[in-house]
Formats: structure tokens, C-alpha cells, sequence
């Protein structure tokens, strides 16, 4: 470790005073590069810089609707640019369900630059509501669109209460259904004199039905996914328990306690089993593999969200229907969620909650549209229209409605979330028979009672 | 320092050893040249840390002004007694072992393979290398779609190999790893192999010439000649990528998104959602540090196999 010896330090200087200036000139040309792209880019960059508004006029708007969904929504969202004609009016941007979507619109209402309106479920839109997140929907605020709470489903109107005071603005209900291949039914002599599904009523009808389209389509009887979706899991479960005499939510007092009926969700887990077991339903398949065999004849019934009724409908030739899933147990049961406007919080003038209004307005207004999407519309003045009720075969399942079963409240619970994940993915393991329903419950236990001793973050 | 800087200015007393230092006037040099590196530094590493550690002695949530809470040690009991934190360690163990082996030995085979190739290196470097160009995101897609259940590339292989109903990799809990580990080999092996190359170029062929003329056979030449030349490689390529694995998100995220269930779920996964989607701050600020806690050991062991080492040269 020497010190410099004095002739090179002297060097080191001059080199350093010509790398300054050097510097210097290359400061210069920074700046000079900068000023030209922040005048070159326009608004994006000095908007952000300044914290203003990015696009004023604009209204800017969040959505987690994919596939048939986001086909469809293009739909609306072009009618509303229309309305303003101008493209400019709105600016839309779609992202991945689920919890990546719930992060991505907390955060940027925490960073102060959210959407003038996002979608987002009723199961998930109360833990934002509860997190300070959104801004309350009060009457005047409905008001500003010539709307009022009587324009509502009421048990959906009541759904979007937290504490008391409305967060968000129902869309639809969207309950799980039961899809029928018509021409494979009707070779299982499954269909009525009107071609339509005859009604299943018990489980042992539900059986018999199934056996039936086995027989008649050579390959399944039904059709859900297994693996891949776990959400998907969890309503085939929530939907057949739900319907059984004793069912309690699986969670209770706002997440704190586990309070599933382990007997009954044991048997209930074993009966799906068994229709595997049977060769009446396949063990290992995705959403696309599961309607894939429906589509082309090698099933009769296929289960999902009735969103799906987009893809079926896409299908050259096919001949489905649709219908409420059938009531196998004590009561008529469907798992269900809805869709929902939410204003997130922000600064925002009386001329942005009024264009933001209008949007949500234009959309609900466009409810029919949004109906033949499968969905069943939360807006009266389109529920109660003489034009949805002859729409076949949305209307079919109308009822479902009225006795939707939603995801038990918790901070870690609704649509696609922590609970749905753990829950779906143990049910899914008892479907491929990697796990008997015994241990999937004890598993499930315990893993909801390791989120419900989890400090609530809220 | 010696007895006699005791009564001596104070500036030398207060820096004993300057002789050893550069003047003052370098040093100021120095550290402007340091400054724009150690303010982003300050702002957006060690401040963050620092801001971490303290949080995650409060039940700081995402949503509440402030950090909240002083709770203590609580956050580190419920980490130690949480199964899920416990089994995304596990996960990231499990991904370690999974890609660290093949991600050694075969980019050292290839690049042995390749280095003798007599025509056509440039075809087998690309070749191996061109993957790792690709973006995370890209290549989840390439084996997502591959690993497609029942229509997928891999289940249609399966099929013409006499299954029936192939097990599905990235749906099934205990394949899903695997899947997520084949895609990563793939992605990264060309980087290690680059670096074996590079090794194997250095060894001088006269060496092997001298082997040759005593006699060694290609597999001894490699075994007491090549293997020991890079043996300064293989420890960086084993600890590079041990603490990449640790450090392993994007192609979980893309491809799994820790799913079936949360059987894929690795630290940096399990802390992005404690921390982001359930809001849980300072949970996630404590997960964090545990995990710091582990890579600064691994750190720590690559220094000093470095020192060894360099002892045994």
C-alpha cells in the first residue's frame, strides 16, 4: 500500500480536470436530450412529472374480463365511445384476474394514480371497501347518472354494502351452471318433448343422467376441470354443499373461525369421488380439455361459470343448452359471485365523478349486451325487459339469482383469492384421486385455520 | 500506531494510518466519483433495507398510514410457526436441488462437447446460448404451452407413448416443480455453458499435449486435467447459481403463479403476497429478512471457498 508518488498525482489532475470538462460537456448534452424528449413525447412524461391528470376528459378504466368476456365488453366500450364520439374518451386496459388483478388495483389507488372506475368482484370489492380504498356510492353520487338504489337486485344491492354504506355498483350475478350437449342428450333420451333438458331432481337422477350420457356419448357423462383452475374446484364444491341440509360456511365471523362442517364436506367430497370413480367424469382435465369434450360430443354436460357460454356459442354447428345446476340435495344452491363498478379513491372533481357516472351509466344501460354474455343483469330496467326474458338460454337459469351462494366474507376470501386457491387445490387433488376426502378436509382445516389466527391487515 | 504520533496534529492523530491512504484531495476525488452510484445506492437499497428491518417489528399493513404497531418479535413467531412460509422455503430448497445439479454438470458437458467440436463451435454456442437471450416471460409461455394438460405437446408425446390420461406437469402438486425446474435449465444453461467455455479456452494445449505424450486417455485428461483447470469456474457457476435460485420468482409467477394450491409457492412468491395482495407489510418485511439472513450465508461460504482457494493455488 504505497502513496502516490508526487509526478503521477500531478497527472491525475490534469486527467481529472479534463474528465470534468468532459463531464460537464456531457451533463449539457444530457440536459439538452432530456428537454427534447419531454417536449417530444407530449403529455405521458410531464403528466406523470407534474402528477396531473393524464388525459383530461379521458375516462380511465380497469377491467379483469378475458375470452368471451373481454370480446364482448369491447363491445360496450365502443358503443360509449361512440356516445362521446370520440376514441379518446375512454382509455380501457384488461389484466389478469384474480389476485393479481386485486393487487394491481390497490396499489396504484395507494400510489395515488388509480382508474376513474374498476371492475371488481362484490366478494372482493368489500376488503377494498374495508382497506379505505374506495369511495362510498352514495345517492348522490348515483344521482349524477339518473340512477337510484331501486334500480338494483336488491340481494345484490345488499351484497355491496360494507358497513352500512354501499362501495360499489352490481353489474350481474354469475352463478356456475350446468351446460348440455342437445344432440348427445337427446340420444340419451335426457331431453323433454320441447328440447329442452327435463329437469334432474336428486341425486340419484343426477346419476342416472349422467350414466345415460356415458352411454350416449361413448366417452363422459360430465365435464369440469380439474386441474389448472383451482377456483373452479372450489364452486363445484360450494355448489353441491351449499345444497345439503347442515351445510355451515366453511369460515365464519369475518374469517376468524373455521367453521366447515367436516362430516358433510367429507361426504360430499367422496360423492364427487365417486362419479370419477365411476367413469362418469374425468379425473384430470383443464377448462379448455373439459369443454373440448363436450363441444365434440364425448360428454353430455359440461360445468363452469356461464361466461363460457361466448366459446360455446363460437362453436360451428354445436347444439347446446344451458340450464340452473340441478338441485341434487335439500335445497337449490349455486355458487355465484357478481361483477361489480367500484370508483377506487382519489382526488377527483365534480366534472370526473360525473363523466366517471356516465360510464358506469352507458354500461349498465348496455346490460342485454352484457346478458347474452351469460350473465344475469343486476340492473332491473334489463332484468324485468320482455327482451331478456325470451333470451334463450340465459334466461334459463334467471333463478339462480335468487339462491347464489357467495364466498364466505374474510380479508383473505372472494373470487380468486388465498381462500379459493387453498380450497380448490385440495378438492382438485380428491378429483384426481391423489388424496382421499378425509385428508383433504383435515388439510383444508388447517390451512384455513392458519389464515384465520393471521392478524387481519385491514 | 507508534508512540510518537501521539503528541502530533490532530489530523494524524485521528488518522493513524494515512500514510496508507491517498491524500485528502484523492480521497474527495473518490468519493465524488462513488457519489452518483452511492445516492441511488442509499435511496433505493440501503434505505429500503434498513426501512424493511424496522418494519418488520410493526404489524405495518399496505393500507394504514404509517408502520403501525410495535408488536416485537411477533412477526418472526408467526413466520417460524406458519406452514406456508416454512413450505415456500421448502420450495425454494426444492427448486435449488431440482436445477442446480443438471445446470452444472451438463453445461460442462456440452461446453467439453462443444470445445472439441473441430467445425462448426459458433453453431453449437448459439445454439445453447440463444434461450437465455429470451425474456422470463417468454419462455413461461413456450412451457406453458408445452405443458398444456391433455392437448399439450408433453401430453401428446405421452399419449403416443401408450398413455392414456398423461398426468398434467404443471397441475399435478408434486410435478409442477419439475416442470417449472426443466423450463429454467432450458432458459439458463447457455450462460454457465459460455462460462465453461471461456474456462476451457484459457487451459493451455500444451497441457494437453503433455498428457497426451505421457499417455492419459481423453477421459483422464479430462478428469485429472480439465476438472481441475475449472475449478475456479465451477465454484463461481455453483454459487451464482445457488443464490439465483434463491432468488427464483418470474417463471413461478408466469408459470404456476404458485399454484396447484400453493405447492410451487417459493420465498419471493410467498413474501410478494403476504406483502402486496394481503396487504400484510410487515409480515412480509420479516419473511424478507429471514430470506436475507439465508443468502447472506451463501454469501458468505462463496467468500470463503474463494479464500481457500485462492490458498490452495
Amino acid at each position: 500500500m504505497n502513496s502516490h508518488p508526487p509526478t503521477p498525482r500531478t497527472t491525475t489532475t490534469r486527467a481529472a480536470l479534463s474528465r470534468r470538462s468532459l463531464l460537464r460537456g456531457g451533463l449539457a448534452a444530457g440536459g439538452l436530450g432530456l428537454a427534447a424528449t419531454t417536449s417530444g413525447c407530449g403529455s405521458a412524461l410531464s403528466a406523470g412529472l407534474a402528477g396531473t391528470q393524464l388525459n383530461p376528459g379521458t375516462v380511465t378504466f380497469w377491467n379483469l374480463f378475458g375470452g368471451g368476456d373481454g370480446a364482448r365488453l369491447q363491445l360496450m366500450l365502443d358503443e360509449y365511445r361512440e356516445q362521446q364520439g370520440s376514441r379518446d374518451s375512454l382509455q380501457a386496459a384488461t389484466f389478469a384476474w384474480g389476485n393479481p388483478y386485486y393487487t394491481k388495483v390497490s396499489l396504484a389507488t395507494l400510489g395515488n394514480k388509480p382508474p376513474d372506475v374498476a371492475v371488481a368482484h362484490l366478494t372482493r370489492a368489500s376488503n377494498l371497501a374495508a382497506a379505505g380504498l374506495l369511495e362510498p356510492i352514495t345517492d348522490d353520487v348515483l344521482a349524477l347518472a339518473g340512477l337510484s338504489s331501486a334500480d338494483f337486485n336488491e340481494r345484490a344491492w345488499q351484497a355491496s354494502q360494507f358497513e352500512g354504506q354501499v362501495y360499489s355498483i352490481p353489474m350481474d350475478t354469475h352463478p356456475w351452471v350446468l351446460f348440455f350437449n342437445a344432440d348427445v342428450c337427446q340420444a340419451a333420451g335426457l331431453l323433454g318433448p320441447d328440447g329442452e333438458l327435463a329437469p334432474i331432481e336428486g341425486l340419484e337422477a343426477w346419476e342416472a343422467a349422467l350414466t345415460a350420457g356415458k352411454e350416449a356419448s361413448g366417452g363422459f357423462g360430465a365435464t369440469t376441470a380439474t386441474v389448472a383452475d383451482d377456483s373452479n374446484n372450489w364452486r363445484f364444491f360450494n355448489t353441491v354443499y351449499s345444497q345439503r341440509e347442515g351445510n355451515t360456511p366453511l369460515i365464519d365471523d369475518e374469517g376468524l373461525s373455521v367453521t366447515m362442517n367436516d362430516e358433510l364436506a367429507v361426504d360430499t367430497l367422496a360423492t364427487m369421488r365417486s362419479w370419477v370413480e365411476k367413469g362418469l367424469m374425468p379425473a384430470t382435465v383443464d377448462t379448455p380439455g373439459a369443454e373440448t369434450l363436450m363441444f365434440t360430443g364425448k360428454s353430455a354436460f359440461f360445468m363452469n361459470g356461464e361466461w363460457e357460454i361466448t366459446t360455446a356459442q363460437s362453436i360451428e354447428g354445436l347444439n347446446f343448452g344451458m340450464v340452473a345446476f340441478p338441485t341434487l340435495y335439500d335445497t337449490p344452491a349455486a355458487h355465484a359471485d357478481s361483477h361489480a363498478f367500484i370508483l377506487p379513491k382519489m382526488e377527483r372533481d365534480d366534472a370526473q365523478l360525473e363523466r366517471a357516472m356516465g360510464f358506469v351509466k352507458s354500461l349498465l344501460d348496455q346490460s342485454m349486451t352484457w346478458a347474452e354474455g351469460g350473465h344475469i343483469p343486476t340492473y332491473l330496467p334489463t332484468f324485468e325487459s320482455p327482451e331478456y326474458a325470451s333470451l334463450e338460454p340465459q334466461s334459463n337459469y334467471a333463478d339462480a339469482a335468487s339462491y347464489a351462494s357467495y364466498d364466505p366474507p374474510a380479508w383473505y376470501s372472494g373470487s380468486g383469492s388465498n381462500f379459493e386457491t387453498v380450497t380448490g387445490a385440495t378438492i382438485g387433488l380428491v378429483q384426481q384421486g391423489l388424496t382421499t376426502p378425509e385428508d383433504a378436509v383435515a388439510s383444508i382445516r388447517s390451512a384455513l385455520e392458519n389464515y384465520a389466527k393471521t392478524p387481519n391487515p385491514l | 500506531m507508534s508512540a510518537h504520533t501521539v503528541g502530533a496534529q490532530p489530523a494524524v492523530a485521528t488518522t493513524p494510518r494515512a500514510d496508507a491512504r491517498p491524500p485528502l484531495r484523492g480521497q474527495r476525488t473518490a468519493w465524488l466519483f462513488i457519489a452518483p452510484f452511492a445516492f441511488f445506492y442509499l435511496c433505493f437499497l440501503l434505505g429500503p433495507s434498513v426501512y424493511m428491518f424496522v418494519a418488520s417489528f410493526f404489524d405495518a399493513s399496505i393500507v394504514k398510514n404509517g408502520l403501525g404497531n410495535f408488536i416485537g418479535l411477533e412477526n418472526y413467531s408467526t413466520l417460524v410457526q406458519s406452514r406456508d412460509f416454512w413450505s415456500s422455503m421448502w420450495h425454494t430448497l426444492q427448486f435449488t436441488l431440482y436445477t442446480v445439479p443438471p445446470l452444472v454438470i451438463l453445461s460442462f458437458v456440452f461446453a467439453v462437447l462443444a470445445n472439441r467440436m473441430p467445425r462448426g463451435q459458433t453453431f453449437w454456442r448459439l445454439a445453447f446460448f440463444t434461450p437465455f437471450i429470451l425474456p422470463s416471460a417468454a419462455i413461461s409461455l413456450i412451457w406453458v404451452f408445452i405443458f398444456t394438460a391433455d392437448t399439450g405437446l408433453w401430453a401428446t408425446a405421452q399419449k403416443w407413448l401408450g398413455s392414456d390420461a398423461p398426468t398434467p406437469v404443471l397441475g399435478t402438486p408434486s410435478l409442477a416443480m419439475v416442470g417449472i425446474a426443466i423450463a429454467t435449465i432450458w432458459w439458463t444453461i447457455g450462460f454457465n455453458f459460455i462460462l465453461y467455455l471461456a474456462g476451457l479456452q484459457d487451459i493451455p494445449r500444451e497441457l494437453y499435449e503433455a498428457a497426451a505424450i505421457d499417455g492419459a486417455t481423453p477421459w483422464q485428461q479430462i478428469r485429472h486435467l480439465t476438472i481441475p483447470m475449472l475449478s475456479r469456474t465451477t465454484t463461481l457457476v455453483l454459487l451464482l447459481q445457488i443464490i439465483a435460485s434463491l432468488k427464483i420468482f418470474d417463471q413461478v409467477y408466469l408459470m404456476t403463479s404458485g399454484g396447484p394450491g400453493t405447492s410451487t409457492e417459493t420465498a419471493l412468491v410467498f413474501i410478494t403476497k403476504v406483502g402486496f395482495t394481503d396487504y400484510r407489510l410487515g409480515a412480509a418485511a420479516a419473511a424478507s429478512f429471514m430470506l436475507f439472513v439465508v443468502i447472506v450465508v451463501f454469501a458468505v461460504i462463496r467468500q470463503v471457498a474463494e479464500r481457500a482457494q485462492q490458498k490452495g493455488a
